[in-house]
C-alpha cells in the first residue's frame, strides 16, 4: 500500500484530547482553558461593575468606614442629573470631543492620503509621524505646559515669531479662552498619527483595479476621490472616530497634567470631575451614581454608531 | 571563691547577660514606616531618625509622597485601613475626619503616661495639628513641623540706591518691608517687568495651583487680614455675612489684582514648588510661600545669605494682621500593628534636645522650649519671621469633610483670580451656597 502524505499527516495527528483523559469530552476541556478567562473578567470587570450599580444606591464613603450605609435609592442619581456644575462638566467634554474628533479626522485623513502616495523617504516620514503616540500621555502633558510656558515655551516663541506678538503676552494654559484650546491641540498633536495609521490601512485596501476602470471611464480625480476613495475608507474612518471618541470621552491623565481641569473649571472634563467626587470628595455613593450614568452614555452611543459603522460597512 | 571560679561565673554572667539583651532587642526590634510628603524636612527627618535607630535598635523605613498627590495617597492608605505607615505626619486639615473615624489613635493616655505636655508645644501647632473637636483637650497627634506661610523678598535689589530713589519719587516712601498689603502691591508693581542686571524681573510669586489647595491657601493668607471669618464665632456654621463680607470680598479682589498686575507669565497653577523655582531663578522679587522654603533659599549660592530677607504675612486696611498655617503633626496609625513602637518613636521626638538638634537640622520644632530659647530668634535670618508669623496663624476647615469644602473653594477661587469669571462677591456667595450644601450633607444644620 502507497504511504501517501494524508496517511502519514493523519497517523501525526494525535488522538482527541479527551480520549487520553478519561471522563472529561472535549467541550469539558475547553471550558477549563477558558475558564481562568472568564474568571478574570468576571473579577475585574463584571464584579466591579455590578458593585458600583449597588453602591450608586447608597449613601457609602469610603472614608466613614464606620458610618451606617442607607439605601437611598435614586437620590444620588437624581442630584448628579439635576447638578449644573456637571452639566458644564458634560459641555467641556463634549466641546473637547468634537473639536478633537474633527481636527485628528481631517488631518490624519489628509496624512494618510499623502503618505499613501509613492515617494522617497515614505517609511521614515511614517515612522515620525506616528512617534507622538508611543510617548505616554502624563509625560505628553508634562513636556507640553513646557511648550506653552510663555516665557521659555517654543509654541509661545512660534507663535511670536509668525504673527509678532510677544510671546510672554499670553499663556495657553492660564487663560480662560485658550485653555480648552490648547488640549485640543495637544490630543490632536499626540493621537492623529492613529486616525492616520487607520485611514492608511483603509486606503490600501482599495484594490487598484478600481482606479483603473474609473480612469477607462475617465472619471476624473476629483470624482475618483469622492466615489471611491471616500465611500471605501469611510468604516475606516468611522472606526477611527468611535475609538478615538471613546477615549476622549474618558480623558484624564494629559488634561490633568496640563492644565489640572483649570483655569477655574473650564477644562475639568468629566473624568477629572468624576476623580474629584470619588477620591477627593470620598462621596463614594453619589460617585459610583455618576459613573453609571458616564457608563450607560457611553455605551448606548457606542451602540448606536456601531449599528451605523455595520450598515456603512455593508453598503 | 577562687579568682578563677569567680572570673568563670562574671564571664558566664556576662554571656548570658549579652544573650539576654540581644534577645530582648530582636524580640523588641521593630521595622517602622514613618509617611510623610517628599520635601527637604523629610529628607532631614531621615537623618534625624538616625539617633532613634542607633538607641532603640527599630530600623526607620521612610514612605514619602510628593505634595500634589500625598493627600490622595496617603488619605487612599488610611481608608482602606492600608498597613503600609505606622506613624503618619498628616496635614493638619486630616485631623477631624482622622479622629472621626478613628484612623489615628488618640494619645492622650500615652502623654499623661509619658508626662508629655501640650502646654510644652506653641499653642496654635496644638490646635491647629492635634486637637479634635478644636479646642477641646483631645489630642491625636504631637506637633511634629510647624509651618506658616511668609514672604521672601530680594534683600539685595531693595538694597540699589537707584531703586530705592526711583520708589521714593514714585511712592513717597523707603523702599522697605511692606507693613501692609497695600504696600506690598506697591512694591510687586514696581517691579513688574523690570529690567535688572539685563534681565527681566517679576513682582511677586503668589499661590494659583488649582487641583490640589494651592489657591486656596495663598487667597486665605490674603482674607484673613482683610477681615474674612470661617463662620459666625458665637454660632458655628453660620457662614453668611462672614465668608462672603464686604471685607472678604475686598480681600479676595485683592488677590485677583494681585495676580493681574504682578505675577510672571504663566503663573496660572503654581504651588509651592512653582514658587520656588521663580525665586530661586531670580524672576521675583518677592515670594509668598511657606516657611519650610527659607533654609533653602538661606543657602542658595544664588540669591540665598544677604540677598534675600523674609517677612511676615504684612497687615490688611483694617490692621489685622494673620497667616495661613502650615505644618503636620505626627499620628500613630490605628491600622498598625506596631502602635507600641511607633508610640515609642513619638516619645523620643517629643524630648527637647530631640527637637533642638531638628530645628538645627531645618525642621521647625513647634516645642516652646526651642523657640523660647534666648538664642532662636538669631539662630538663623528668618528665625524671628517663623515666630512672628506662627504668633498670628489661622487654619482651613478641619472638618471630616475637609476635602469638600476645600475643593469648594479650590473651584470658586480658581475660577474668579485666574479665569476671570465673574466678581469676587459672586465667588465667595457660591463658595457660602457650596460650604452650606456640604454642612447640610454632614448634619450641621
Amino acid at each position: 500500500m502507497l504511504d501517501t502524505s494524508i496517511d502519514r499527516a493523519a497517523r501525526a495527528t494525535p488522538p482527541a484530547v479527551a480520549r487520553r483523559i478519561r471522563g472529561l469530552s472535549d467541550r469539558a476541556i475547553a471550558w477549563i482553558f477558558v475558564a481562568p478567562s472568564i474568571f478574570l473578567l468576571l473579577a475585574v470587570n463584571i464584579f466591579p461593575l455590578i458593585w458600583t450599580i449597588r453602591l450608586s444606591f447608597t449613601n457609602f464613603r469610603v472614608n466613614r468606614p464606620n458610618a451606617e450605609v442607607e439605601f437611598v435609592g435614586l437620590k444620588n442619581y437624581i442630584s448628579v442629573l439635576t447638578n449644573g456644575d456637571i452639566w458644564l462638566t458634560m459641555q467641556a467634554t463634549a466641546h473637547f470631543l468634537i473639536a478633537t474628533l474633527v481636527l485628528q479626522v481631517l488631518i490624519g485623513f489628509s496624512l494618510a492620503y499623502l503618505i499613501n502616495k509613492k515617494f522617497r523617504g515614505n517609511d521614515l516620514w511614517t515612522t515620525i509621524i506616528v512617534l507622538p503616540m508611543m510617548l505616554s500621555p502624563a509625560v505628553v502633558g508634562n513636556f507640553w505646559t513646557f511648550l506653552y510656558q510663555p516665557q521659555i515655551g517654543l509654541f509661545n516663541y512660534a507663535v511670536g515669531f509668525l504673527t509678532g506678538t510677544d510671546p510672554s503676552s499670553f499663556s495657553m494654559i492660564g487663560d480662560a479662552s485658550l485653555a480648552p484650546w490648547a488640549i485640543v491641540i495637544v490630543d490632536t498633536w499626540m493621537w492623529t498619527p492613529f486616525v492616520m495609521l487607520i485611514c492608511l490601512a483603509g486606503l490600501r485596501s482599495i484594490p487598484n483595479s478600481i482606479y483603473e476602470a474609473a480612469e477607462c471611464d475617465r472619471a476624473s480625480k476629483w470624482r475618483q476621490f469622492w466615489t471611491i476613495t471616500i465611500p471605501m475608507v469611510l468604516p475606516f474612518l468611522m472606526l477611527a472616530i468611535l475609538f478615538r471618541g471613546i477615549e476622549n470621552f474618558k480623558m484624564f491623565d494629559l488634561v490633568v497634567q496640563l492644565t489640572g481641569g483649570g483655569p477655574g473649571s473650564i477644562t475639568e472634563l468629566t473624568s477629572i470631575n468624576l476623580k474629584r467626587e470619588a477620591f477627593e470628595k470620598w462621596r463614594t455613593g453619589y460617585a459610583s451614581a455618576y459613573a453609571v450614568i458616564l457608563f450607560v452614555t457611553v455605551f448606548g452611543l457606542a451602540s448606536i454608531y456601531v449599528k451605523a459603522l455595520n450598515k456603512v460597512k455593508q453598503r | 571563691m577562687s579568682m578563677r571560679k569567680l572570673k568563670s561565673v562574671l564571664a558566664a554572667g556576662a554571656l548570658t547577660g549579652i544573650l539576654a539583651c540581644g534577645a530582648a532587642t530582636s524580640a523588641q526590634a521593630e521595622d517602622l514606616t514613618l509617611c510623610w510628603a517628599a520635601w527637604d524636612p523629610a529628607n532631614a527627618l531621615v537623618s534625624l531618625s538616625k539617633d532613634y535607630e542607633a538607641k532603640s535598635g527599630n530600623k526607620m523605613h521612610f514612605e514619602f509622597v510628593p505634595w500634589p498627590n500625598f493627600a490622595d495617597r496617603m488619605l487612599n492608605e488610611l481608608n482602606s485601613g492600608g498597613k503600609l505607615c505606622d506613624l503618619m505626619i498628616g496635614d493638619s486639615q486630616w485631623i477631624g475626619g482622622a479622629a472621626e473615624n478613628k484612623l489615628y489613635i488618640k494619645l492622650n493616655d500615652f502623654f499623661d503616661k509619658e508626662g508629655i505636655k501640650m502646654s510644652d508645644f506653641i499653642p496654635a501647632t496644638v490646635t491647629g495639628y492635634s486637637e479634635w473637636p478644636k479646642g477641646s483637650p483631645n489630642y491625636w497627634a504631637l506637633p511634629a513641623f510647624g509651618d506658616v506661610v511668609g514672604w521672601s523678598y530680594r534683600k539685595d535689589w531693595f538694597s540699589r540706591p537707584e531703586l530705592k530713589a526711583e520708589f521714593k519719587t514714585k511712592y513717597g516712601r523707603d523702599l522697605a518691608v511692606p507693613k501692609t498689603f497695600a504696600e506690598l502691591k506697591d512694591i510687586a508693581a514696581f517691579f513688574q517687568g523690570r529690567k535688572i542686571d539685563g534681565k527681566t524681573v517679576y513682582g511677586a510669586a503668589i499661590y494659583t495651583e488649582r487641583g490640589s489647595e494651592g489657591i486656596t491657601m495663598g487667597a486665605m493668607d490674603v482674607l484673613y487680614s482683610f477681615g474674612f471669618e470661617y463662620d459666625n464665632p458665637k454660632k458655628p456654621y453660620e457662614l453668611e455675612g462672614f465668608v462672603n463680607s464686604a471685607k472678604s470680598v475686598k480681600g479676595l479682589e485683592f488677590y485677583k489684582q494681585l495676580y493681574d498686575c504682578c505675577v510672571p507669565p504663566g503663573s496660572s497653577d503654581a504651588y509651592m514648588s512653582q514658587n520656588i523655582d521663580a525665586y530661586k531663578s531670580g524672576q521675583v522679587a518677592l515670594q509668598m510661600n511657606f516657611a519650610f522654603t527659607w533654609p533653602g533659599i538661606n543657602a542658595d549660592p544664588n540669591i540665598g545669605g544677604e540677598k534675600s530677607g523674609y517677612f511676615p504675612n504684612p497687615a490688611g486696611p483694617d490692621g489685622k494682621q494673620f497667616a495661613q498655617l502650615g505644618g503636620q503633626g505626627i499620628s500613630v496609625v490605628a491600622a498598625s500593628t506596631k502602635q507600641k513602637a511607633a508610640l515609642e518613636y513619638i516619645k523620643w521626638f517629643a524630648q527637647p534636645e530631640v527637637q533642638a538638634k531638628w530645628w538645627q537640622m531645618g525642621g521647625y520644632s513647634a516645642l516652646r522650649a526651642v523657640v523660647e530659647d534666648p538664642g532662636f530668634a538669631k539662630s538663623q535670618p528668618y528665625a524671628q519671621t517663623f515666630l512672628d508669623s506662627m504668633a498670628i496663624v489661622k487654619d482651613f476647615w478641619a472638618e471630616p469633610a475637609y476635602a469638600s469644602l476645600l475643593q469648594a473653594s479650590q473651584k470658586r477661587f480658581h475660577n474668579y483670580v485666574v479665569a476671570g469669571n465673574g466678581t469676587a462677591k459672586e465667588a465667595l456667595d457660591g463658595l457660602v451656597s457650596d460650604w452650606k450644601d456640604i454642612f447640610e450633607d454632614e448634619g450641621k444644620y
